[in-house]
């Protein structure tokens, strides 16, 4: 056992390996730290900045730090539920998220935040942007308009050993994922399917077929996010 | 074009981490980074169009489409325009017939607005093709579109040099160095260069970090994080190489002092730069410079080539054998976020610059995931004296958590802008009467990522356990609009300059603005301004780096500092008021029909 070291959660003791991710730790132990950008086994971005949680009084995302031995973490704190609930909002309002109508609806990361927060309606104005949508690739529909930039498909999706995806620009309003076409048009069938199932939200979708589960049998419709953790 | 961008990469060896270098080369080549060379560079680094764009979209002086014969960046920061850079900008306009943010027909001159140039104490100011213009006036606007016009080399127009090294036949700029207090100084105490590097490497290694430990010396870039401290850390990582980074990237609007230490005394600097690398065992020095300073750089390389040739820098220094220690400048390329140390270091392997998720620290990983120290050009400036005049020689100066003393930029409302060396605890009422500020509404202390004070916290001192400071010091005199010459001034820069990762630091600050907006319209109410503030919070709570966590700053501190001036803008009791004009929505259409707009 000296491998082995011990994290607090919320008070729970976890044993674990040294150089694990706390959002994995948590989940290991039955312990649900929401997230949006996060994915397993994928260099962290911390970019969502929902999954905060507090580690000796400071607040860092579990999703890049590592645990070490004997680290105390609170996450199930009002301070910062009320913090994730903010930044669900801010996302809401920062894209055009019109539910009903997308195409990831009952299997969107955000919108099942937006339940699990009880997020009625966004306390911010909504800013309705325009960024744009890009369906130049054969089996591709790129609607930047949804993208929260959580960075997964930046990091993840690779055509030749090049980025598919890639941000461009700078700053509040110019900041956007772009798609390489030319390499994007190259992706197979079944990549293009993956590059859709990484996005959290409804910004990348595959092109020729659309609302294939029915409502009821969505992701989300079954068990709301963060349950498979938590009821293990 | 291909072979010459071909050429240009080949002379980095096709190396990713090189990019900027690449860009910034090929950029200076054809004066823009077209679409062809874009494909070129994915193409020999094998790495996606979309990727190259990634890098180079982040960066605010590189461009895909070409600006001009003659580029003119204005500052548009808050300084400028207390100064009249708005009159000058209609100038330009006037004279030219663009407007800012485009290019002649013929391609001959572009305007363009930038962000601090780091001229606070000679604004408004422009760097035009990367030569700063300061003091300007409506004349000599004239006088150098007319300059354009008759196809003159922008160098012959600077005219008059500044004082001191600016007039240095390295520099020849305009530019004034305003060196306003040196006495009780450390750094501008007179030494001959070399002989603190002579002593340091008469003592062990790690002497010289116990040194600066006992020195108490605290980074002057604003964080003030122990540097021997970091030095040790760094040391004790078990690293391959280590790498030694000094951050001349000063970007906070209103300070400039750095741009002084380099002009004044870079020796100095470097010096501080190679005890740092003799202590904590590098091997390579890196000197990433803004580019706004791109006019010193031809002047610092020869400044470097001098201690070459003086056995100061290059293989076994000073004959001590093993201690090889060399220095490169990287240039930057206009991105405040670079400051933050992780950001840089992003930056300096050619990516965009996004501060880092910590841990690692850079001392534990930092560039090319090796034990890095970054510094500051004050600080490694400062290590020069300790080791020569001693750690309680030092600690004797200043507060007790404060050692030493600080180089303040004062720009703004004063009689005397310029750079001033000051003890630590100085009060900012000493300080404005220093600086010949009278009749001072308010003080904006580490620019906007700081605070901005009101008089009743003048008695405050400048120290770390009291008012930090990286070294701005902005004086907002009595007749402004603090909420709208100066806050609003400083949302929309922290929208700009967020790198965009961190999701409130990218929307919440717009939202913030709107909110602000709304104020400032007359629409706002009570619960406005502590909405403004609630969500400003979150800003501090949520963000990964600096400039994120302090985005809200200038907000959140005018509410705490000024609330007056905010309930002043409340014209109604009512809990809620439309933000929505109906008068205003219809005029246009009124005016075609003419009727009077009476739909309310």
């Amino acid at each position: 056992m000296n491998d082995k070291i011990k994290v607090t959660i919320d008070g729970i003791e976890c044993w674990t390996e040294e150089g694990k991710y706390i959002i994995d730790v948590a989940k290991e132990n039955g312990i649900y730290i929401p997230s949006l950008c996060h994915m397993e086994g994928i260099k962290p971005a911390g970019s969502c900045r929902i999954c905060n949680v507090q580690i000796n009084g400071r607040n860092m995302t579990a999703c890049s730090t590592p645990a070490a031995d004997g680290m105390n973490i609170e996450s199930n704190i009002p301070e910062l539920e009320e913090m994730r609930k903010a930044i669900v909002e801010v996302m809401f309002v920062a894209g055009n998220h019109f539910c009903p109508a997308c195409e990831k609806s009952g299997n969107c990361e955000l919108q099942a935040l937006g339940y699990r927060y009880q997020m009625m309606v966004p306390r911010f104005p909504y800013e309705f942007p325009e960024k744009g949508v890009n369906a130049d690739s054969k089996y591709i529909y790129h609607d930047r308009n949804r993208c929260i930039i959580c960075k997964r498909c930046v990091r993840s999706i690779m055509k030749d050993g090049k980025h598919v995806f890639a941000l461009n620009g700078r700053g509040g309003e110019k900041l956007h994922v772009e798609i390489d076409t030319d390499l994007a048009s190259q992706l197979t069938e079944a990549e293009a399917q993956e590059a859709m199932d990484i996005c959290p939200v409804g910004a990348i979708l595959k092109k020729e077929r659309g609302y294939y589960s029915p409502i009821g049998e969505r992701k989300f419709d079954k068990a709301p996010i963060g349950s498979e953790i938590e009821n293990k | 074009m291909k072979d010459k961008v071909q050429n240009i990469i080949g002379e980095y060896q096709n190396d990713k981490n090189r990019l900027m270098d690449i860009l910034i080369d090929i950029q200076a080549e054809f004066k823009c980074i077209p679409a062809e060379a874009i494909e070129t560079i994915a193409g020999q680094l094998i790495m996606s169009k979309a990727d190259v764009r990634q890098t180079l979209s982040f960066y605010h002086f590189f461009t895909t489409e070409p600006t001009g014969k003659y580029t003119v960046y204005l500052n548009d920061s808050v300084v400028a325009e207390m100064m009249g850079r708005n009159e000058i900008a209609k100038a330009f306009e006037n004279e030219i017939g663009v407007k800012f943010g485009s290019v002649t027909d013929d391609g001959l001159v572009g305007l363009f607005n930038t962000a601090d140039i780091g001229m606070n104490d000679q604004e408004p100011a422009a760097l035009i093709n990367g030569v700063p213009f300061t003091n300007l006036t409506i004349s000599k606007v004239k006088e150098l579109v007319a300059g354009f016009k008759a196809g003159r080399e922008v160098k012959d127009m600077v005219g008059k040099c500044g004082d001191g090294m600016n007039a240095d036949e390295r520099i020849m700029s305009m530019v004034n160095s305003n060196c306003q207090r040196k006495h009780g100084s450390i750094l501008c105490l007179e030494y001959e260069v070399g002989s603190a590097l002579k002593r340091a490497v008469n003592i062990t290694r790690e002497a010289v970090i116990e040194t600066m430990r006992s020195s108490n010396l605290r980074g002057r870039g604003g964080a003030g994080f122990p540097a021997g401290l970091k030095w040790e850390f760094c040391r004790k990582s078990g690293g391959d190489i280590n790498y030694l980074v000094c951050n001349a990237d000063e970007g906070e609007p209103g300070t400039f002092k750095d741009r002084v230490l380099l002009t004044e005394m870079p020796e100095q600097m470097f010096e501080g730069m190679v005890i740092a690398g003799y202590a904590i065992d590098a091997d390579e020095g890196v000197l990433y410079l803004r580019a706004e300073y791109y006019y010193l750089k031809a002047y610092l390389e020869d400044v470097l080539q001098k201690m070459r040739n003086d056995n100061l820098l290059g293989d076994k220094i000073l004959d001590v054998e093993g201690f090889n220690f060399d220095i490169r400048i990287q240039m930057g390329a206009g991105a405040y976020v670079c400051g933050e140390e992780s950001a840089l270091i992003e930056s300096m392997e050619g990516k965009r610059g996004e501060p880092r998720n910590r841990p690692p620290f850079p001392v534990q990983s930092g560039y090319h995931n090796e034990p890095t120290v970054v510094n500051n050009v004050e600080t490694l400036s400062t290590v020069v004296k300790i080791i020569l005049h001693s750690a309680d020689w030092f600690k004797a100066i200043g507060t007790r958590e404060s050692a030493g003393t600080k180089v303040l930029s004062i720009s703004g409302d004063c009689k005397n802008p310029g750079v001033y060396e000051v003890e630590y605890g100085i009060s900012v009422n000493e300080m404005l009467e220093m600086v010949g500020a009278t009749s001072v509404q308010a003080v904006q202390v580490a620019g906007p990522s700081g605070a901005c004070i009101g008089p009743d916290k003048f008695n405050q001192t400048i120290a770390f356990e009291d008012l930090a400071t990286g070294g701005a010091m902005i004086v907002i005199g009595k007749d402004r609009d603090l909420l709208k010459e100066v806050v609003l001034n400083y949302i929309s820069f922290f929208i700009d300059e967020s790198c965009g990762s961190c999701a409130p630091c990218r929307s919440l600050t717009l939202i913030l603005k709107n909110k602000f907006l709304k104020l400032l319209n007359g629409y706002g109410t009570m619960k406005d301004i502590d909405e403004l503030y609630s969500w400003g919070k979150y800003m501090k709570q949520a963000n990964r780096c600096g400039l994120g966590q302090t985005a809200a700053n200038p907000i959140l501190t005018t509410i705490e500092n000024f609330r007056p001036l905010y309930e002043a803008l409340v014209k109604t009791d009512d809990e809620f008021v439309s933000e929505f004009n109906m008068d205003k929505a219809v005029e246009a259409s009124c005016k075609y029909v003419d009727r009077i707009p009476n739909v309310h």
